[in-house]
């Protein structure tokens, strides 16, 4: 006769293994397509063992005990895998809800006698297991979370790239924000390139920033003249005319920056910064 | 008699969220039909005013609004802050003045680029800035 959970899930495990089992492969939320009822045996077993071998009567009824530090870890591992195997939020929380409503069953069969010790005991569960479910969730925004940030970090790499346009011109096409992280990455790019190639002239494009403010317009001074310092001249381009109406308004200088409406402008000046020209064969049919 | 048609609130805590906020100040300036120029010059303000309450005030709100005022519609923006405040605010108007190490065009640029500018700073208390731009300003 167990009187308590502890008790319960001490004495009783077996029982409610089977009957927590029973609850959710009864359930209308059951996944059979995304984990197999062995997996989902093993996985519940996992967690129930782990239960019973550190809740006490102490602690039952302070579910922030470090006791519970390996029962924490084992839901957050079942919690972490089970969002990778593409179960939403509410099936993992449904989970975690069906152990309770299991153990309340059991209880409600063990203290028929008792309505009183049932309502303590039942409380002291709710308490412990919404702690749980918590933490399911917790652990669930968590992996979602990391997936972003990874996503953040490749796309600020991949969207910063430094093109040789020919022998001694680069070209920088930014897309997106300059903010004060884009900056660095795109600077070092930037000033790494110039000399690995021994490039005279920098185009920066900018066509696909949509917002140049006074952050972005300082930004872009800086990188200007850590440009000039290394040798290199740079020019700005893809200035839109709405951007430059801003940056007007603003009160921004960027008068002692060569500015370029666009990329073919930018080219152009920057062969004749090369004194290259460019010349169609007359008289030849272009093969 | 300004009349406000639709509101939105955001709250703006780290620099990941200038660009949500700029795209939301878009969104509604497209859905009253603002020209491409004075959208530019809307979303600059509001992202040069959206960076100061970040760097100067760790964050703060930000409402949207869009008004009408007899046929004329606009947008308003207010930005809400908790911060430390401005101790001088015609100083702070003044081009190139800057507590921090930027242009410091931040505050006196905004107001170019809106049609109306209106700024109230308590010490210790916070800031609140309101601008308005109309749809044809």
């Amino acid at each position: 006769m167990a009187n308590t959970i502890t008790e319960l899930l001490k004495k009783n495990k077996t029982q409610l293994l089977d009957r927590w089992i029973h609850v959710q492969l009864t359930s209308q939320t059951l996944r059979d397509d995304l984990m197999s009822d062995d997996e989902l045996r093993a996985q519940s077993e996992e967690l129930v063992n782990a239960l019973a071998k550190v809740i006490t009567e102490e602690n039952s009824n302070q579910p922030d005990s470090a006791d519970f530090d390996e029962v924490f870890e084992i839901l957050s591992t079942i919690s972490m895998s089970r969002a990778r195997q593409g179960f939403s939020p509410r099936e993992t929380g449904t989970y975690i809800n069906s152990l309770r409503e299991a153990i309340i069953n059991l209880l409600q069969e063990q203290l028929l006698e008792s309505p009183a010790q049932l309502f303590a005991e039942s409380q002291k569960l709710t308490r412990l297991l919404d702690h749980f479910s918590v933490i399911t969730f917790e652990t669930f925004i968590k992996g979602r979370e990391e997936v972003i940030f990874r996503q953040t970090e490749e796309i600020s790499d991949i969207s910063t790239p430094v093109i040789q346009i020919w022998d001694g011109i680069l070209a920088l096409p930014i897309i997106g924000t300059l903010d004060s992280s884009r900056t660095q990455v795109v600077m070092e790019n930037l000033l790494q390139k110039i000399v690995d190639t021994g490039s005279s002239i920098a185009i920066l494009d900018i066509s696909g920033v949509p917002a140049v403010d006074s952050l972005v317009a300082q930004h872009l001074i800086k990188t200007v003249s850590a440009t000039r310092l290394m040798g290199a001249d740079c020019i700005i381009s893809g200035i839109r005319p709405e951007i430059a109406q801003t940056v007007v308004h603003l009160g921004i200088d960027l008068s002692n920056i060569i500015t370029k409406a666009s990329l073919a402008s930018a080219l152009k000046h920057a062969f004749s910064l090369q004194k290259l020209v460019i010349k169609r064969l007359e008289g030849d049919k272009i093969r | 008699m300004l009349t406000t048609l639709s509101r939105d609130r955001l709250t703006i805590t780290r620099e990941q969220d200038v660009v949500p906020c700029r795209n939301r100040v878009k969104e509604a300036a497209v859905r009253i039909g603002m020209g491409i120029v004075n959208q530019t010059k809307l979303i600059t303000a509001a992202s040069e005013l959206i960076r100061n309450m970040l760097r100067y005030a760790g964050g703060g709100e930000l409402l949207i609004e869009v008004v009408c005022k007899g046929r004329e519609s606009g947008i308003r923006l207010t930005f809400t802050d908790q911060g430390p405040g401005i101790a001088d605010i015609q100083l702070a108007m003044q081009d190139g003045y800057s507590t921090g190490k930027s242009l410091g065009l931040g505050l006196p640029g905004t107001k170019r680029l809106v049609n109306e500018f209106d700024l109230e700073s308590i010490l210790g208390q916070g800031t609140t800035i309101t601008i308005l731009k109309w749809k044809n300003g």
